[in-house]
């Protein structure tokens, strides 16, 4: 038996600004409205989520995918039962996070996005004292907290304060953290940030590994290949809003064309976007002054076709950029914005 | 309630205390001693003091160094732990609801109050030698003035931790800290402030006046001092203030 996740027409508007207590480190900025009427206090709101609807299923590796200030923390927030919802529901099982919120917290563990360990312990003790909070008996915490330590390359500093760890040790150890009372769910909010390749891999090793004992996992990220390779479903988010969402493989069917010809021209013109979206393969073509997107069927065998559209426009081509059916593409053709920005 | 997790976390917090009992029992201790020290032995030694004064500069040292004490316990890491680290939010996430956390702070602090008490008198005694004058004729009295004046200092302490930021340390010394010290009796008894009657009226608004007062009314009855029941009382009413708006604000700090 798994645990799952849902979430219906989830709302949060701040009305001053988030404390960083929510591990609301980024949301949105719109919906920003400027002072009120003279004489009232400024008003201040943020939309950091829009109606978000969610269902995860028991088991599953699910990612929210999207840039910063998309409304990603905010719903581990709200789903980690430390934001409270301005309007809608989320459960973590059969619990309404907000009214169960005790119920909850014992199905849950979370990894933030940036690591909040306990300074004044060592890393067992911190793993010890985690054990202790969730009731377990001394001995079983030791051997866990020994268990994980080794799991994640970190017994021979064990017994050193973490306040010297290095950020890769403390995400590590971070992560170790939220295993210790082996919950039903794991959130990992940006897991993978700030982490050398090598320690990345082991981290998407423990996470299949965690997830095949049953445990559902919902983590956010920002990283197209994290999500591509981790995730069973993905939900691509953007200013509060699930723009996209389906398994990985659905959701690069879903681009038209699949592939993404990026081309910088000396001067966009309609009449070359006209010849351009008269290519045989060429499904859209968004042009915005000298940057021209094109969506096709094909990659490189277009080229020769689009270098001769461009001459024929009385134009010169200056760059040409090819990438493959990818999450990055289908974000960007939601938005019209590159996932990075 | 889940008690094994708020047990768990009294036994965090004791485990750091240990760790650092050394760095917290100088912190304690350094200030009131060298008070005591010169107040109470180079003043009255040389005469320029009477001797009585020893008796009455020792419950109000002890009361200044519980209130300190359970203030900066409560508030400092709680400061820290909020802000910068953020240290708190795994505990925030324990299975128990997060008013608790701030029923273990108080607690904590309580624990630390009243140790320091105990260490301060203890200590106090032994620099100012003989002729201290103080009786331990009411222990229930005195153990119950104790706990409403930890209980105080460990809420205030909360209080303050959730409402000051990281930057605001030094200011919370100055601005809140300095002047209820000074104003708080514990060099001098309430009613040695009978020439500044406007003074006067207006330090009762001050929690220590009350500590100071009601130590200094059990464990040195024979000085001037605010009665036992209005101490209690007016304790007993801070307490509760602090206790409902230091909870509030926690919550405030907690979720968003």
């Amino acid at each position: 038996m798994g645990v799952g996740i849902t979430t219906k027409e989830l709302r949060k508007v701040y009305t001053s600004p988030p404390p960083m207590a929510a591990g609301v480190a980024g949301f949105s900025m719109m919906g920003m409205r400027g002072s009120a009427p003279k004489g009232k206090k400024k008003s201040y709101e943020i939309i950091a989520l829009d109606g978000i609807s969610l269902a995860i299923r028991p088991g599953e590796i699910f990612g929210l995918l999207g840039p910063n200030g998309a409304g990603k923390s905010t719903t581990i927030g709200i789903l980690t039962t430390r934001v409270r919802p301005t309007s809608g529901e989320a459960r973590i099982g059969e619990y309404d996070v907000w009214r169960q919120q005790v119920q909850a917290k014992w199905l849950i563990g979370v990894v933030q996005q940036r690591p909040n360990l306990d300074f004044s312990l060592t890393a067992r003790e911190i793993l010890l004292f985690h054990g202790a909070y969730y009731g377990l008996a001394s001995a079983e915490r030791a051997r866990r907290a020994a268990a994980l330590l080794e799991r994640f390359h970190l017994a021979t500093r064990a017994d050193e304060m973490v306040r010297g760890f290095s950020g890769g040790m403390m995400q590590r150890l971070s992560i170790a953290r939220a295993m210790v009372h082996e919950p039903e769910v794991l959130f990992l909010d940006e897991p993978s940030t700030g982490l050398d390749p090598q320690t990345k891999l082991l981290l998407w090793e423990i996470i299949r590994e965690y997830n095949a004992r049953g445990k559902t996992i919902l983590l956010t990220t920002h990283n197209m290949d994290e999500a591509d390779e981790l995730c069973h479903r993905i939900a691509i988010v953007d200013q509060g809003h699930v723009i996209a969402e389906g398994t990985p493989a659905e959701l690069k069917v879903s681009i038209p064309g699949g592939y993404l010809v990026r081309l910088h021209v000396g001067h966009g013109s309609p009449e070359l976007t006209g010849r351009l979206e008269r290519l045989p393969g060429v499904t859209e073509v968004r042009a915005d002054g000298n940057a021209v997107d094109l969506y096709a069927d094909r990659g490189g065998p277009l080229i020769g076709a689009i270098v001769n559209a461009v001459a024929e426009s009385g134009t010169e081509l200056c760059d040409v950029h090819i990438s493959e059916p990818s999450l990055e593409n289908l974000f960007l053709h939601h938005t019209g914005r590159s996932l990075r920005q | 309630m889940n008690v094994k997790t708020f047990l768990a976390m009294l036994a965090r917090d004791a485990h750091v205390a240990r760790r650092n009992m050394w760095a917290l029992l100088t912190q304690t201790m350094l200030q009131p001693l060298l008070f005591t020290f010169v107040f109470g032995r180079v003043m009255t030694g040389s005469g320029m003091m009477p001797a009585s004064y020893k008796g009455m500069l020792a419950p109000g040292i002890m009361g200044m160094s519980m209130v300190m004490t359970g203030i900066q316990a409560v508030s400092m890491p709680l400061i820290a732990e909020f802000q910068f680290t953020r240290e708190i939010e795994d505990r925030l996430l324990a299975p128990m609801r997060i008013e608790w956390l701030a029923v273990e702070k108080i607690l904590a602090g309580m624990v630390q109050a009243l140790v320091s008490g105990a260490v301060v008198l203890g200590a106090a005694w032994l620099v100012l030698g003989a002729g201290v004058g103080l009786d331990f004729h009411r222990p229930l009295l005195f153990a119950a003035v104790m706990i409403l004046v930890a209980l105080f200092s460990a809420s205030g302490g909360l209080m303050l931790g959730c409402s000051v930021g990281q930057t605001q340390i030094g200011l919370m010394f100055s601005l809140v800290l300095a002047p209820m010290i000074f104003f708080g009796c514990v060099y001098y008894p309430w009613s040695a402030l009978g020439g500044f009657p406007i003074i006067q009226k207006m330090v009762l608004l001050n929690p220590l006046v009350y500590a100071s007062e009601g130590l200094r009314g059990t464990l040195a009855p024979q000085y001037p001092h605010i009665s036992i029941g209005a101490v209690a009382g007016a304790l007993a009413a801070f307490d509760a203030l602090l206790i409902v708006g230091g909870l509030k604000k926690f919550y405030g700090k907690a979720v968003s």
